[in-house]
């Protein structure tokens, strides 16, 4: 099993142009249409839980809105 | 879906210390947010933050003084080269780079950069390519494609009246004062990470003060090409990337054993 990982978007800063989405090769970002961010935007979100931390997201972020996280090698047990 | 514990994760990317934590003005998917990231992160990953001295342009990139969490000084169109020869020559022990787009720095500003390579002046220049002038809504620059329809060129850029494109990488690199000049895209991760290297490659230069580094950037411009910005990122790689090839134009002897 790959490592999990997971991604946190600042809200603040995202501003929807679908980079993310379309570069992510496990195709587990989309948009959160629950919610609108104070300059009108829907942000980005995981929505699928198998994130594996690779940071590609982040790479091509242009706002750098994304923190990625990953499990520590050997966690798994 | 499992919630994972986010305090039992190594953090593989954060925000970097040198960009500010501000929404910035740039378009929705403009990769000027690709560009001040990456520049960001080598000025840390250098630990020059406190003695880095940036010179912004006239054009989108004029706001970059309020993006970038160190000492800026913003420039009058197209002269960030002559300025930051005179920070650069008063403050000798600091990192000078100007960070400009193609319709100030190879227009309007076309003199200051050759002179300034020529000179051979240890300055970074940070160069973004876009094909246009975006922030006045998308004129016709020296870098506009044959054949691609801007504001001002509405039935697409004609080479008899307005000339080619200017290869701004090619014709600096011919500057015996320029010690590394590199094109890079911005259009796919791969690409991103070889134009970190670059800018990398860029500072190392300045901070061995062999000479004039310059980092050409292309960029996607998704609002004034009237794209979205995944559809950019395609076109740039389908139509920008044969006329302006990636590549490094000059590596000074003294570079080519550095691994970054």
């Amino acid at each position: 099993m790959p490592l999990r990982g997971t991604i946190v978007v600042d809200e603040n800063l995202c501003k929807a142009c679908e980079l993310c989405i379309e570069a992510c090769p496990q195709h587990v970002i989309g948009l959160n249409a629950e919610i609108i961010t104070p300059r009108g935007f829907h942000p980005a979100h995981l929505i699928q839980d198998e994130c594996t931390g690779c940071g590609i997201c982040a790479l091509v972020c242009p706002e750098a809105a994304i923190t990625v996280y990953r499990e520590k090698r050997g966690a798994q047990g | 879906m499992v919630a994972l514990d986010i305090k039992d994760m190594e953090v593989v990317y954060q925000h970097p210390d040198s960009l500010a934590n501000v929404s910035t003005h740039y378009c929705p998917g403009c990769t000027h947010g690709i560009a001040h990231r990456l520049v960001a992160e080598v000025i840390d990953e250098m630990g020059l933050a406190e003695h880095t001295i940036g010179v912004a342009s006239v054009g989108c990139s004029a706001f970059s003084y309020n993006y970038f969490d160190f000492d800026f000084v913003q420039a009058p169109h197209g002269r960030a080269p002559a300025m930051a020869t005179g920070v650069k020559r008063c403050k000798p022990d600091r990192i000078v780079f100007t960070y400009q787009g193609d319709g100030d720095m190879i227009s309007i500003g076309a003199g200051e950069i050759i002179a300034a390579a020529g000179r051979g002046e240890n300055i970074t220049v940070i160069f973004m390519n876009n094909a246009n002038y975006g922030m006045t809504g998308g004129q016709m620059a020296p870098t506009t494609l044959p054949g691609m329809k801007t504001t001002s060129s509405p039935n697409g850029r004609d080479v008899e009246q307005t000339g080619y494109p200017i290869l701004a990488s090619e014709l600096l690199a011919t500057q015996e004062g320029a010690s590394f000049i590199a094109r890079r895209s911005l259009h796919d991760p791969k690409n991103i990470r070889m134009a970190k290297k670059a800018i990398r490659m860029a500072f190392e230069t300045q901070v061995r003060g062999l000479g004039f580094s310059m980092v050409e950037l292309l960029s996607t411009c998704p609002t004034n090409w009237h794209m979205t910005p995944a559809n950019a990122a395609k076109w740039m790689e389908e139509k920008m990337i044969p006329y302006f090839p990636i590549g490094d134009y000059k590596v000074h002897p003294a570079l080519s054993e550095l691994k970054v």
